[in-house]
C-alpha cells in the first residue's frame, strides 16, 4: 500500500477496550478516499470494538488522522462532524420516530437545505420500501427495513468515511443480497470511502478493493481483496474452504 | 349543578399548574432517567425573582418574560454544573442530590426572600371567584397554560431542535453517532423545564400565595399526575394534570373534605403504579440485555 498521504483515513498503533479488559492490541489500518475496505474476522476479533473506537464511542489509545487532521483525541459527535458516519452494530434505529424522522437526524448537522433535500429524493429512490414507510413509526420496520434506514441515514450525512457494522446481520439471504447491491450502486455513485465490517466475508470482498483480517484484536492478514481472497487460511477459515 | 361545574373549572384552572409541572418534570425523566424532586422548588425560586422583579417597578409581562428567561439558564446551569457529572452514578446517588438540591433551593429562598408569605399580582385581575365559574386569574392562567402547552408541542413536533431533543432523550448513542452534542441538547432540556416551571409557579402564585412553601403541595399533584399520565408520556402528563386537577377538587369537595385533599394524589400514585404502573398513556419499557 501506497504512504499515508492520499489516505483519508490512517490509523497507528490503536489500543482500546472496556473497563481493564483490552480487545485490541495495536491496530494499524488505511482506507484510501473513495475506496472500500473490508475488515474481516470472526466473532469477538474486536471488529465492532475497532469501529467504535475509530469515532470514539470507546477508550482509545494511538494515533488516528482523517484526511490529515488528528481526530483520536475528538468526541464521537465532533468526529461525526467531519463526515465519519456510522452504521452501527444493532442498527441504531430511533424507534419511536418515523422514517423520514429518522432520515433528518442523519442530516441533522448539514445547513444546505436544498441538498438535504435532494437526498431524500436520492436516498428513498435507493430504498423505495423506506419511502412506502416514511410516516410510519421506525420501531414497526423489519429488520431489513431498519438496516436499509441505517444506511440511509448514515448517507444523509454526506459522509467522506462510512464505516459499517455488519450490514448483513441477522437478515435473511434476499435481503442481504438487496442490501449489498444497494451498497455496490452507493460505492460507485457517492464519494465516500467505507470501512466494512462483517462476518459473511465473500460477501465482504466482492465489494472491497483491499482487507485486512482481525484476529483477537491484531491485524494477521491485510492486502488487496483479490490477494486476501486467495490466502489458504482465509479460505478454510472464513470462506468455508471453497475455491474464491 | 352550577356549584359542581365550577369546581370542575377550578380543577382544570390547578390542574394546567399540574400539567405544566408534571410536564417539566416528564421531559427530564425521558432525557436522563431521573425524576427532578428540585423541579418544585425551582419553579418557586423563580416565582420569586419574578415577585422581585414587579416590586422594583417592571411591568408585569416584562418580568415575566425575563422570569422565564432566567428559570432558563437556571435549569440549564443547574445540569452543566451538577447533574452532567452525575452521568455515571448510581441511582441513589443521583436521588440523594435531587433531594438536597430541592433543601437547598428551598433554605436558600427562604435566606435570600425571607419566610413571610407574600400576595403575588396576576396579569388578569382578581384572583377570586366573584360572579361567573371562574375568576378572571383562573380563565387567564388557563390561557397562558394552553398556550405554553400548544408552544412546545409545535416545538417538539416540527421544530429540527425539537426533534433533535426527543432523538437525544430516546437514543443518546445513535444521536451522538449523527453528530448530535448530546450534552447540549440535555442543558436545554432542563433550561425548558426550568422556563416551563417558572411559567407554572408565577401561575399558582396568585392563588396560594407566594412563600417556601408555596410548590411543595403542587409538586406532589404534578408528580400523580406525571404518574397518571405514564412517566414516560408528555401528552400523557398533561392529560394527568387536568384529571388529578379536576379529582382533586371534586373529591375535595363532595367526598374527602380540604384536609384530605393531598392524600388524594398520594392515594392515586399509589393506585396507578398497582394497577397499571404504565399509566393511561405511558408505553411499557422494554430493556433489551
Amino acid at each position: 500500500m501506497s504512504g499515508a498521504g492520499d489516505m483519508l483515513l490512517d490509523v497507528r498503533s490503536l489500543e482500546a477496550g472496556y473497563g481493564a479488559t483490552r480487545v485490541l492490541f495495536g491496530i494499524d489500518l488505511q482506507v484510501p478516499a473513495g475506496s472500500v475496505t473490508a475488515l474481516l474476522g470472526a466473532n469477538g476479533a474486536g471488529k465492532t470494538s475497532t469501529l467504535r473506537a475509530l469515532c470514539g464511542l470507546i477508550r482509545r489509545q494511538g494515533r488516528i488522522t482523517l484526511a490529515g487532521e488528528r481526530i483520536d483525541g475528538l468526541a464521537t459527535e465532533e468526529i461525526v462532524r467531519r463526515g465519519v458516519a456510522h452504521v452501527p452494530d444493532g442498527r441504531g434505529t430511533f424507534t419511536g420516530l418515523t422514517t423520514e424522522e429518522n432520515l433528518r437526524m442523519g442530516a441533522c448537522t448539514r445547513r444546505d437545505k436544498a441538498g438535504v433535500r435532494a437526498d431524500f429524493e436520492r436516498f428513498y429512490e435507493y430504498f423505495p420500501r423506506l419511502h412506502e414507510r416514511r410516516h410510519q413509526q421506525a420501531g414497526t420496520l423489519s429488520g431489513g427495513e431498519q438496516q436499509m434506514l441505517a444506511i440511509a441515514r448514515a448517507l444523509m450525512l454526506r459522509p467522506r468515511l462510512l464505516l459499517m457494522d455488519e450490514p448483513s446481520f441477522g437478515l435473511a439471504p434476499k435481503v442481504v443480497q438487496d442490501i449489498f447491491r444497494i451498497m455496490q450502486r452507493v460505492r460507485s455513485e457517492q464519494q465516500v470511502a467505507i470501512l466494512l465490517v462483517e462476518q459473511n466475508a465473500s460477501l465482504a470482498l466482492d465489494l472491497a478493493d483491499h482487507a485486512y483480517l482481525l484476529e483477537t484484536g491484531r491485524i494477521v492478514l491485510a492486502g488487496p481483496a483479490a490477494a486476501v481472497r486467495k490466502d489458504e487460511a482465509v479460505r478454510n477459515a472464513y470462506l468455508g474452504g471453497h475455491p474464491a | 349543578m352550577n356549584a359542581f361545574l365550577s369546581q370542575v373549572m377550578a380543577g382544570l384552572a390547578t390542574g394546567g399548574i399540574y400539567a405544566s409541572l408534571a410536564l417539566a418534570l416528564v421531559m427530564i425523566y425521558r432525557s436522563t432517567h431521573h425524576v427532578n424532586f428540585a423541579q418544585g422548588e425551582m419553579a418557586m425560586f423563580s416565582t420569586f425573582i419574578a415577585s422581585l422583579l414587579v416590586q422594583a417597578g417592571w411591568p408585569y409581562w416584562a418580568a415575566f418574560f425575563a422570569t422565564v428567561a432566567i428559570a432558563f439558564v437556571m435549569g440549564a446551569a443547574i445540569e452543566v454544573s451538577l447533574i452532567r457529572r452525575l452521568r455515571h452514578a448510581p441511582v441513589l446517588a443521583i436521588v440523594v442530590v435531587f433531594v438536597a438540591l430541592l433543601v437547598i433551593l428551598h433554605s436558600l429562598a427562604g435566606w435570600l426572600f425571607g419566610y413571610a408569605i407574600r400576595s403575588f399580582p396576576s396579569p388578569f385581575g382578581e384572583a377570586k371567584v366573584a360572579g361567573g365559574l371562574l375568576s378572571p386569574h383562573q380563565l387567564g392562567a388557563i390561557g397562558i397554560t394552553l398556550v405554553m402547552l400548544a408552544l412546545v408541542y409545535l416545538f417538539f413536533r416540527y421544530s429540527p431542535l425539537g426533534l433533535q431533543m426527543r432523538a437525544t432523550a430516546e437514543n443518546p448513542v445513535s444521536s451522538q453517532l449523527v453528530g448530535v452534542r448530546v450534552s447540549r441538547m440535555l442543558a436545554l432540556g432542563w433550561g425548558l423545564a426550568g422556563a416551563i416551571g417558572a411559567v407554572a409557579g408565577m401561575m399558582i402564585a396568585p392563588v396560594v400565595f407566594l412563600d417556601v412553601h408555596m410548590m411543595s403541595g403542587v409538586l406532589l399533584y404534578a408528580f400523580a399526575a406525571a404518574v397518571l399520565g405514564g412517566v414516560s408520556s408528555a401528552p400523557g402528563a398533561v392529560a394527568g394534570g387536568f384529571i388529578v386537577g379536576v379529582l382533586e377538587n371534586l373529591l375535595g369537595t363532595y367526598v374527602v373534605g380540604a384536609e384530605l385533599k393531598l392524600s388524594v394524589a398520594l392515594v392515586l400514585i399509589i393506585i396507578v403504579l398497582v394497577a397499571r404502573p404504565t399509566g393511561l398513556f405511558g408505553k411499557a419499557t422494554v430493556v433489551r440485555v
